[in-house]
């Protein structure tokens, strides 16, 4: 169809030259005819196969830094990208109501721009506890977004939705949205924060889900375990 | 005019006594083709390298202009669109071009598996063309990637999310995918490396190799029924098939392919210049939530499966489903690679591309509408209409008002307009009684949220008093049949609503 992949030799022919051109013919010098005898000879293998092993040892060790260089961002200690973030002082965020706060994060590189920043969300109950969500569903990483009227957390990609409490409440998120660990220090709100969190990297320290810390609702709809044990019953409507 | 011709002949005669390649690219144009195989059928694959070339050239267009830097990308592609000549019609034509090569690689694919051309002894060829299908979807996800806008940035999240579901090493291989710990600089530097270098270098070589095979091996003759491929002796077959029906791939075959070539380039142009580029959409900053991530068309299927399947298989079928369906494309002409290849001895065959084709198109189609994902600002937008409040009391009225503030609108319709993550509520009294629907909505159940918090005692009275109104055209109430075989027990038994009764 298009050009060869893989060259034909094909020899220039003598006879194609014009006549006036061609040489006399060309006598093999002793050192040529010596050189061509030994070609057969096993030294000249060796040397070949010796060859060969010696790049392959050069390759070996080539392929550490190569290695260490594609897996750099994988060789990080676990909580090695993570640090204690200020979201804000805690009368930014009153009582009973839950707010979205944004920080930039603490690894970050010269070209990231706005990707530097992430968002997330800080629920402050009546009684002055805290609880700061990932933004990202714990489905397939979309951004969550509180209403504050139904008192729920909604996905827009696959429709997940969550409590108040960041427990699930239906939907195809497997557990409940990711957590931060959060402390106040000198009245300002601190996470520890610094990764994407995925259901293997998770926003909070620890294995699984973190307890959700206000058991009232979670009784309604608890989250523990199999999801499917948070539903009641199958409805007729929805597959 | 003879000495400029002279003069051209021998600068040829130069070049190719130094290159030898005049004798070998003439045979190869003229290798002899079964007469059968000169078809309008045998087009696509022609099609899909012709377009590989339109997207190397505009992608390298592009190139001299995109900055490839999270900060700068998105504003850079502004800029290629609003202030380059024609900027937005070398991003169109290259957009439009990645979707024609994808539906040209399927179309040849199709063709190939339905003409049994991955039989013996074209079973490579066959499975180098599986890799070529999967760079050419790598190519189409990178692309996404490298426009750099909201789509981009949270595809990249669900691309990460679908990883960190491997067991073991989930964690590492996200951090792998985004090139550190968020989506970010070094996401899109990696990604830019992917879609300009890795993938197209890959795709060049083994499209290389897949087009060398294909004269190796020469073109498939065209199928006839009762003509079984036996490795014994199909080489000798073909051969005298084509010794006795050759015809030179130039021109008699190759006139088609140029022809087909000419009209999928000008129709890419036609989609360019009528449907313009693609985005950017908004700017790429997480920050900024009020938006509803979506992939392109080529995912668009992946985005609706992942919609549907239920929380506690979907891991499983996310790392099982594409080593089984990649497996299965690779191991086929290995299985199947003897015996019939015409279509109409082949019914499973045909069945499986039908079935295939159709299921890709409905869940293309539902991943354009997201009938699962709700309507995030229906509750403020779309007011309950006017006839479902003629004729209610106050508290009737009351409970619409809540209907609309609690933002049930968002995944329940009225009068068609609204989510349809739920059911629609027009006949919802016909089909619930008052205590299933007080139950549902306080206590949730199916895929709806249990509102018993966020509902005081008078909201949910009057939610449900609007409720038990919505009965469709003249439908009569559901009726709780248990109430008749206990009339006098104090308290309502609540049925299931997958036993409530059913009115016509």
């Amino acid at each position: 169809m298009s050009e060869p992949t893989e060259e034909q030799k094909t020899p220039v022919h003598d006879s194609a030259l014009p006549a006036d051109s061609v040489p006399e013919v060309w006598r093999p010098t002793a050192r040529e005819r010596d050189a061509a005898r030994a070609s057969a000879s096993s030294r000249r293998t060796f040397l070949f196969k010796l060859a060969l092993g010696l790049n392959g040892l050069v390759g070996a060790v080539f392929a550490v830094p190569i290695l260490g260089y594609l897996l750099g961002p994988v060789l990080k200690k676990k909580d090695g990208y993570n640090s204690w973030v200020k979201l804000g002082t805690v009368d930014t965020f009153p009582k009973g109501e839950t707010r979205l706060a944004e920080y930039i994060n603490p690894v970050t590189s010269p070209s990231d721009g706005a990707t530097a920043k992430t968002a997330c969300w800080v629920r402050r109950t009546e009684d002055g506890q805290f609880q700061v969500f990932a933004i990202n569903c714990a489905h397939l990483g979309c951004p969550v977004r509180w209403f504050a009227q139904s008192q729920l957390f909604l996905c827009p990609c696959h429709g997940g939705a969550y409590y108040a409490d960041g427990s699930r409440a239906s939907g195809p998120p497997p557990r409940g949205l990711f957590e931060y660990e959060h402390r106040v220090e000198d009245d300002a709100l601190m996470i520890f924060a610094g990764q994407l969190p995925t259901l293997s990297t998770e926003a909070c320290r620890g294995k699984g889900p973190l307890e959700q810390n206000n058991p009232a609702s979670t009784a309604q709809a608890k989250d523990g375990g199999s999801p499917a044990a948070s539903e009641t019953r199958r409805s007729t409507w929805q597959a | 005019m003879a000495g400029v011709k002279q003069r051209g002949t021998r600068l040829f005669e130069w070049f190719d006594r130094r290159t030898g390649l005049t004798e070998p690219v003439t045979e190869m144009a003229a290798h002899p083709t079964p007469a059968s195989a000169a078809s309008w059928w045998y087009v696509f694959g022609s099609a899909a390298t012709v377009l590989l070339a339109l997207q190397v050239i505009t992608g390298i267009l592009l190139a001299l202009v995109y900055s490839p830097s999270a900060s700068n990308a998105w504003p850079s592609l502004q800029y290629i669109n609003h202030n380059l000549t024609l900027g937005w019609y070398l991003r169109a034509i290259h957009g439009w071009g990645s979707d024609f090569m994808i539906a040209i690689v399927l179309i040849h694919m199709a063709q190939v598996f339905l003409f049994g051309a991955y039989k013996f002894p074209r079973e490579l060829t066959w499975i180098v063309g599986v890799f070529l299908l999967l760079f050419t979807l790598g190519m189409a996800f990178t692309g996404q990637v490298m426009r750099f806008d909201q789509d981009a940035y949270w595809g990249l999240g669900i691309g990460a999310s679908i990883l960190s579901r491997v067991p073991f090493i989930g964690g590492p291989l996200v951090h792998l995918l985004l090139g550190g710990p968020i989506i970010a600089g070094a996401t899109l530097s990696r990604f830019f490396a992917l879609h300009v270098f890795i993938i197209p270098g890959m795709l060049l070589g083994f499209v290389g190799l897949h087009i060398w095979m294909v004269l190796h091996l020469g073109i498939n003759e065209w199928p006839m029924p009762g003509r079984l491929v036996r490795k014994a002796d199909y080489e000798r077959n073909y051969h005298a098939l084509t010794r006795e029906t050759g015809v030179p791939f130039v021109p008699d075959a190759a006139w088609k392919d140029a022809v087909f070539a000419a009209v999928i380039i000008l129709a890419v142009m036609a989609c360019a210049y009528f449907f313009g580029p693609f985005g950017p959409t908004g700017t790429p900053d997480p920050t900024i939530i009020q938006t509803a991530p979506k992939p392109d068309l080529p995912f668009l299927w992946i985005f609706a499966v992942l919609a549907y399947l239920p929380p506690e298989m979907e891991t499983g079928v996310l790392l099982i489903a594409p080593i089984v369906i990649i497996g299965g494309l690779l191991l086929l002409p290995l299985i199947a690679g003897e015996g019939e290849k015409h279509w109409s001895r082949r019914p499973v065959a045909v069945l499986m591309v039908t079935l295939i084709a159709v299921t890709l198109a409905i869940f293309t189609r539902l991943g354009t509408q997201t009938p699962w994902s709700p309507i995030m600002d229906a509750w403020s937008a779309d007011p309950v209409p006017a006839e479902y409040l003629a004729h209610r009391t106050p508290l009737e009225r009351r409970g619409a008002l809540v209907f609309q503030e609690k933002q049930c609108r968002d995944c329940h319709s009225l009068d068609g307009v609204g989510g349809r993550r739920g059911p629609a509520l027009d006949a919802i009294a016909a089909r619930m009684t008052e205590d299933q629907i007080i139950r549902q909505v306080l206590q949730g159940g199916g895929n709806m949220p249990a509102y018993g918090k966020a509902l005081s005692p008078s909201e949910t009275e009057a939610l449900t008093r609007f409720l038990m109104t919505l009965r469709g055209h003249g439908l009569p109430s559901a009726v709780d049949t248990s109430q008749g075989l206990q009339p006098q027990s104090g308290t309502h038994p609540v049925v299931p609503a997958t036993r409530a009764p059913k009115t016509p």
